[in-house]
């Protein structure tokens, strides 16, 4: 009984660790290596995606290819062996395809307490899709204004800066009392999400931009707006789309909390609802969902670097 | 304290006699040009005449001055005292050759180009330098030499009265250097820029150049014209004299030089 009653809550504790520690590597390793690595997984998968029939869904996976698949079905298929040997109490945590059903019950039928799981989703994402367009946008004007002149910079980086250190999540209890419990704070919450990396990485790839260049510039006799169009936005853009990449994570992680507090709809209130009802299942579905949305962005972010940067891509052939 | 006073003024194309000879034509003129940097006076009261269609090339050691010069004639260096006038439009090639990474080879070459078909004209430059075929390479996919011969077709195509290169070979291995000196004195012959080309190289200086200078003291501590028609055999008698004065100006103990000679 008392060897029974251990291993569980062990093995408990490593599965958590391992996919604390997956996602850690997704989120650090991933996004911050991103560009470094971008010109050697691109040289690797460009002419095979090119010879092989499906090359184009392999060009939406990220960088290590297929190799990256190969072992998130491993980890789905031991969380299987797991479950159905025991040792994964389903009590807990249920069985992928437990999972799968519990998704497609959701998606099949518009329960009372839910609705369906792509109604929500509808939902989720408006709010993710316009909060990430305005971040990223105000932030883009924000880093041209500042990294393109002094006046822009002592006006708008000091008071960026500080705003980035007020911890963001912490902000949501006061932006319901300003706004309200309707869409307004959760968007807005996904608003600061997406701004404030996108603004750091596009600031700091305007001001990266090499000086030779800009003497060149002067040399070749460019007018300041040529200069711009043509060496500091091209020059920043490898920075930006880093931005990009990590402002998708930021608000995306900002829309889960957001969205659990004081929602009436969505997938934050799907889960915050299962909670009620001690539905774990759902709980996991949702928080499957979200990842995939993560994915499926930041894939989308990697087909445009590799188009906007293929001058780096033709480099490393 | 070291005020910029850089007078910049177009020569006109048709001088007022209209008849004047290229070679009476100044492209850069010098005067009591001035720069320090804290206590160091790295041009002092330097002054200089290149008149239109020479060959000037300037030598001398590391930190005399010879890019601070340059960059003083491209207008990239204004703290500096004196006055400069050069002829332009004025072009520049870099020892890097600063191709924009971002820009294909065609669009480095028409970056800022004011022609009336800037794609034609950069067409032609680029298979003047020999790189038709690469047209629509990315600059990073380049050798060294290749590179070089964009950046010089870039300086090429705005038919430049005086053209400025700032150690352009030092980078390109032997053999490469080689073709590259030949295609620069073909494009000079062709074209006929004023040229001031800054190198530490003096074989360089003596097989492209009318006259060399000596860059010492922040001053021309020596010039001397070279008279001996092109292509140079390297081994010519007047050229192996001129080598060692020059390695002599440069500081060069002669015993020092057996293997050179």
């Amino acid at each position: 009984m008392a060897t029974r009653a251990v291993i569980p809550s062990i093995s408990i504790d490593f599965i958590l660790f391992a996919a604390d520690h997956w996602l850690t590597r997704f989120t650090t390793e991933e996004v911050a290596v991103s560009v470094q690595v971008l010109s050697r997984s691109a040289t690797r998968d460009a002419p095979a995606a090119a010879n092989r029939v499906g090359g184009r869904a392999a060009r939406f996976l990220p960088g290590r290819g297929w190799l990256r698949l190969i072992s998130l079905l491993a980890l789905v298929g031991l969380w299987q062996l797991l479950s159905m040997t025991g040792v994964l109490p389903t009590a807990r945590l249920g069985s992928p395809v437990t999972m799968a059903h519990t998704a497609y019950t959701l998606v099949t039928t518009d329960s009372p307490t839910y609705g369906t799981l792509q109604a929500s989703l509808l939902v989720s994402a408006e709010r993710w899709g316009i909060g990430l367009s305005i971040g990223v946008a105000i932030a883009v004007a924000l880093a041209v204004a500042s990294g393109l002149s002094r006046i822009g910079e002592y006006t708008f980086d000091p008071v960026l800066n500080a705003c980035r250190s007020v911890p963001l999540l912490g902000l949501l209890p006061l932006f319901i009392v300003w706004f309200g419990i309707g869409n307004m704070p959760k968007i807005l919450i996904v608003v600061l999400g997406a701004l404030f990396p996108m603004y750091v990485n596009t600031f700091a790839g305007i001001r990266g931009v090499d000086p030779k260049l800009g003497e060149l510039g002067q040399v070749l006799g460019l007018s300041r707006w040529e200069l711009v169009r043509h060496i500091v936005l091209p020059g920043s853009l490898p920075s930006a789309l880093t931005g990009l990449r990590l402002s998708v994570v930021g608000s995306l992680l900002a829309l889960v909390v957001g969205e659990q507090i004081n929602a009436n709809a969505g997938i934050g209130f799907m889960i915050t609802t299962a909670q009620e009802f001690l539905a774990n299942n759902i709980i996991v579905v949702c928080l499957i969902v979200y990842a995939i949305l993560g994915l499926l962005a930041d894939g989308a972010v990697r087909v445009v670097e590799r188009r906007a940067l293929a001058w780096r891509r033709d480099f490393a052939q | 304290m070291a005020t910029g006073l850089r007078a910049v003024s177009k020569t006109a194309s048709t001088t007022a006699a209209g008849t004047a000879i290229a070679t009476d034509q100044i492209a850069a003129s010098v005067r009591d040009l001035t720069k320090r940097f804290g206590d160091r006076m790295v041009l002092d009261r330097l002054s200089l005449d290149i008149k239109a269609g020479e060959f000037v090339a300037m030598i001398g050691r590391s930190g005399s001055g010879k890019s601070t010069l340059l960059r003083a004639l491209a207008g990239l260096d204004r703290e500096v005292s004196g006055s400069i006038t050069v002829a332009e439009p004025v072009a520049v090639a870099f020892q890097e050759p600063r191709l924009v990474p971002w820009k294909r080879v065609l669009d480095n070459v028409t970056l800022g180009l004011r022609a009336s078909d800037p794609t034609r004209v950069a067409t032609d430059a680029l298979d003047e330098v020999g790189l038709t075929e690469r047209i629509s390479a990315w600059p990073l996919t380049l050798s060294g030499g290749e590179a070089q011969r964009v950046s010089l077709a870039r300086a090429l195509v705005r038919s430049p009265s005086l053209l400025l290169l700032d150690e352009p070979f030092s980078a390109l291995d032997a053999l490469t250097t080689i073709s590259m000196h030949r295609l620069v004195l073909q494009l000079w012959e062709r074209h006929r820029p004023a040229v001031l080309l800054v190198t530490h190289d003096v074989d360089e200086a003596l097989a492209l150049a009318d006259r060399v200078l000596v860059l010492g003291e922040g001053q021309i501590a020596y010039s001397a014209a070279v008279d001996v028609p092109r292509p140079r055999d390297r081994n010519h008698p007047t050229l192996n004299a001129l080598r060692l004065r020059l390695l002599s100006e440069l500081g060069v103990r002669l015993d020092d030089t057996d293997e050179l000679i």
